[in-house]
């Protein structure tokens, strides 16, 4: 189906978040959308899906106008979407989830699972999905969600799919796989969408490139442009895509992992006697693909988890049993992986949000009374320091794009005195101007004599920040590498095989 | 994150890089109109507007004068529509007369008496309604208004009898024991949901019972009950205990009114001004990134239910040693603790807002009653006022539906979705 808008424009309030947008999707074409956060990408996919209604411009299929009043509309005329963030009911099966919505019956309104499990089946094998009809989707890791969300599209007929940003949530794996069954899709006829930010997988998938920037088409481009190119266009400006840094200069030992287990709330080992140790003006990043244990070892560091044992040494003084606060009080700065969830608190300004784990005490509270006019200034001044763009620092932080959420984050953090610092996913669902920022900032800390802890899936990030790699399989650190590992070792590191030549 | 943020309108100028400097002052008049035209104090004000006109509605569908002119309105429409007005202006202007200030009575001293009523009713019902909101914005659902006032009066009401101190003293010594009593009684439900998990909501509803029946059991022992008495009712306070008059013998209006105007600075400082309110608000909004800053979240919990319990508490004491001095029973808790929550949510949890709201509740109930004695028109229907008030509140959509306002610019992100899919 060939899928074109003409001049999408919408509008809220003063702002114009689509600004005459037009772009052609041709049947059995991958067509990539790509732009920062907050260049209008999602406003578009949610006016085609009849989320939003268009100020002006028209929406066709196959040369055939539409007005889509709701999502209802949209799915019936062939429009399917793969959310970032699934639409799944966890405890339902993948077949309860496909069926979700325009459920069949049998007689007095039984469900017809038997018919939904079929075409689960059917879709599925079309494609080498892989997908267990009856399995339930809480059980699935999340590659296999995805799935059922495109399963669940296809179900229902969809001749135009949209993917918004669709790898955010994978493992390099799962994106690999992602891009193949793209493909597989893109044969059978498929029109496809492919909102990203990720200037490697449009390399690797896509047919036509547009550009978007600041809700308006800055120009199509050609897939095959260096990763430069396409960055400079996304952003408006040239971007360092590699991050500058010197050699490190490493000093003492100052974090000293020793023999460190961790057990879940169901008594699983989730990290399994893990031993190293960060100097400083050094970064040890901790690779490997999400859910291997790196998430409860940063919160093991900090407090946040409840039974560890074996030692954890920070310039000699033990930081296990420690309550969180004792912990960041002992100078430990945490860019934790989730920062909607665990970060920030989205209701409170950017200002409260610069102190939210200075509420003990000077310079931000005397006397159990908060100093509003220093925290003002003081987040005047970070304002500045950190680029965070905002019209005030009494804006809320929810309302803040990723990008500069995280900067606030990095502007608590670091603005500390800080014996180590801890950065889970830096950079997880940022645009490219914020990537580097953020790499930037890391770097300087080191530099500054710091020892830097950055935990990342991505092996593109890893490369580019890390002095040695700490490598983690299954709880646990498969082997500690320099920096300068090549990807293939890492990426079989990362896969649980201990290369001989690698001293751990 | 992804571009979904952009849509609303107040979100323009974060994504616009080159924002112009707003001047300090203009940028809190910003706010200040941002608060009024989006948040929810226009949405209160507009949810009172829109229960009076019901409530008018339903005073001229029942009164019998409309009625019996719309027997004949095809022939004198007039009518019809003069009984209406009578009706309604006769019943809110009983209202207004009763709460506010009654013409017909000689003198500013005895026209203002009504004034004096209406925050006599406000005392107990401010107090509480801050002790649910400040529970509000812990995140926490304080339904136990109800025991934490019963246990408040009783202790209060036991120093208040049963020891001889001198004045001053005595008072003061009686409302420190309600305000405690109240405290632990709310502390309990705060201590069970840090150390197990027990949702309040739950704890708060049994403690409600364990505190009835344990107040009940007590009237019936010398702990509680007046000597040679055979009612379950506790004997007269000592004038040492009582909360005097503040404008003599002729109102009622008692020092207690002083406590609550006390206890709303310390809320607002407590929340808009302390390190303690600032855990409090964090741990509200997002407990998670709370627990990440290293805040203690369950002792936040525990403390947040000892300090709403201790203003529930006050409320509990203004009614034992204020509004009944003369001895009460089971019933002293009159259903302002559960009053309170409407008032907290009209007061958008709001220490001031909390404060005005349990006003217009006690002028509700001030004037409820002389519009009945002086219109006819049944008490209940202040009753339906009030409800409708908390309906229109709970959805601000219908208000906003209604008057044609723009929906705040906070975007529906699904911040909760690890927990969803995810994982």
């Amino acid at each position: 189906m060939k899928l074109e808008l003409r001049g999408i424009t919408k509008r809220f309030g003063a702002l114009t978040a689509n600004d005459a947008i037009s772009l052609t999707v041709e049947p059995g074409e991958i067509h990539a959308l790509l732009g920062e956060n907050g260049a209008g990408k999602s406003t578009l996919m949610n006016v085609l899906y009849g989320l939003y209604q268009a100020d002006e411009g028209s929406i066709l299929l196959d040369g055939v106008e539409q007005h889509f009043a709701g999502p209802g509309d949209a799915m019936r005329a062939g429009i399917g979407m793969v959310h970032q963030h699934f639409m799944l009911i966890p405890v339902f099966t993948v077949a309860e989830n496909v069926m979700l919505g325009h459920e069949q019956t049998k007689a007095i309104g039984r469900l017809d699972l038997a018919a939904a499990r079929a075409r689960v089946r059917e879709i599925s094998d079309r494609f080498g999905f892989d997908v267990d009809p009856d399995a339930r989707v809480e059980d699935l890791p999340v590659g296999v969600q995805q799935r059922v969300e495109i399963i669940k599209a296809l179900s229902r007929d969809a001749k135009v799919l949209v993917f918004d940003e669709p790898t955010a949530v994978l493992t390099p794996q799962e994106t690999d796989e992602l891009i193949a069954i793209m493909r597989q899709l893109k044969a059978a006829g498929t029109s496809i969408v492919f909102i990203t930010h990720k200037l490697r997988e449009v390399r690797a998938v896509a047919d036509r490139v547009t550009v978007i920037r600041l809700g308006k088409v800055v120009g199509e481009a050609d897939p095959q442009s260096t990763n430069a190119e396409l960055a400079s266009l996304m952003v408006g400006r040239s971007v360092e895509l590699t991050v500058q840094k010197e050699p490190a200069k490493p000093g003492d030992e100052a974090l000293v992992v020793r023999n460190v287990s961790v057990l879940d709330p169901n008594g699983q080992k989730v990290v399994n006697n893990v031993s190293f140790e960060v100097r400083r003006g050094e970064i040890l990043a901790i690779a490997g693909v999400q859910g291997n244990g790196q998430t409860e070892i940063t919160e093991a560091l900090l407090g946040l988890q409840p039974h560890v044992s074996g030692e954890i040494l920070l310039d000699g003084k033990s930081l296990i049993g420690l309550p969180v606060r004792k912990v960041l009080d002992a100078g430990v700065g945490f860019v934790p992986e989730d920062r909607t969830e665990d970060g920030l608190v989205a209701e409170f300004t950017i200002a409260e949000n610069l102190m939210l784990n200075r509420s003990t005490g000077e310079p931000f509270v005397k006397g159990g009374t908060l100093q509003l006019g220093y925290l003002n200034e003081f987040a005047e001044q970070k304002r500045k320091e950190f680029d965070i763009r905002t019209q005030s620092v009494q804006s809320h932080v929810g309302r803040l794009s990723g990008g500069n959420q995280q900067k606030v984050v990095l502007a608590r953090e670091l603005s500390r005195d800080l014996r180590l610092f801890v950065a889970a996913q830096p950079t997880r669902g940022l645009d490219v101007g914020s990537i580097e920022f953020v790499h930037t900032r890391i770097v300087q800390s080191r530099d500054a004599g710091i020892p830097v802890i950055v935990v990342s899936t991505e092996l593109d990030e890893v490369v580019a920040l890390a002095d040695r790699i700490a490598v983690m399989y299954r709880g646990s650190i498969v082997g500690i590498v320099p920096g300068d590992t090549p990807r293939d070792v890492l990426g079989l590191m990362m896969a649980g095989e201990k290369p001989t030549e690698v001293a751990a | 994150m992804t571009d979904q943020q952009i849509p609303s309108p107040s979100q323009a100028a974060p994504i616009v890089p080159d924002a112009p400097e707003k001047e300090p002052g203009e940028s809190r008049w910003h706010a200040f109109v941002r608060e009024v035209t989006q948040g929810s104090v226009l949405i209160s004000v507009l949810a009172v507007l829109l229960s009076i006109i019901a409530g008018g509605i339903l005073i001229a569908a029942t009164d019998e004068d409309v009625q019996r002119a719309a027997g004949y309105f095809f022939a004198r429409p007039l009518d019809t529509f003069r009984a209406i007005w009578d009706s309604v202006a006769g019943a809110y202007s009983a209202l207004f007369q009763g709460a506010v200030y009654n013409f017909r009575r000689p003198g500013f001293a005895a026209g203002i008496r009504p004034l004096t009523e209406t925050l006599t009713f406000a005392t107990p019902l401010i107090a509480a309604g801050l002790g649910v909101a400040l529970a509000f914005r812990v995140g926490l659902f304080n339904i136990g208004g109800r025991g934490q006032m019963l246990i408040a009066a009783a202790a209060a009401g036991w120093v208040g009898f049963a020891l001889d101190l001198p004045f001053g003293i005595h008072l003061l010594a009686a409302v420190v024991a309600g305000i405690i009593a109240g405290g632990v009684w709310g502390g309990i439900a705060g201590l069970l949901k840090a150390r197990t998990g027990a949702h309040e909501v739950i704890t708060t509803i049994m403690l409600n019972f364990i505190a009835f029946y344990l107040v009940s059991f007590l009237l019936r022992t010398p702990v509680l009950q007046a000597p040679g008495s055979n009612n379950p009712k506790t004997p007269a306070m000592k004038e040492t205990a009582v909360f005097p008059d503040l404008f003599g013998p002729g109102y009622n209006l008692h020092a207690g009114f002083l406590f609550v105007i006390v206890a709303t600075v310390v809320v607002w400082y407590l929340l808009n001004r302390s390190n303690v309110g600032f855990q409090f608000r964090a741990v509200g909004e997002n407990p998670h990134a709370a627990r990440v800053a290293g805040i203690n979240v369950p002792s936040v919990y525990v403390w947040a239910m000892v300090i709403s319990g201790a203003l529930i508490g006050l409320a509990g004491t203004a009614q034992a040693l204020g509004t009944i001095k003369t001895g009460f029973g089971s019933g002293i808790d009159a259903g302002i603790g559960f009053d309170a929550i409407t008032v907290a949510l009209l007061g958008r949890s709001r220490p001031w807002g909390v404060f005005a709201a349990g006003i217009l509740f006690g002028a509700f109930k001030a004037g409820g009653f002389s519009m009945q004695a002086a219109e006819g028109v049944p008490v209940d229907i202040v009753l339906v006022v009030q409800s409708l008030i908390v309906l229109f509140i709970a959805a601000p959509p219908l208000v906003r539906t209604i008057f044609r306002l723009r929906t705040p610019g906070a975007s529906q992100r699904p911040s909760r979705r690890r927990k969803a899919v995810a994982r």
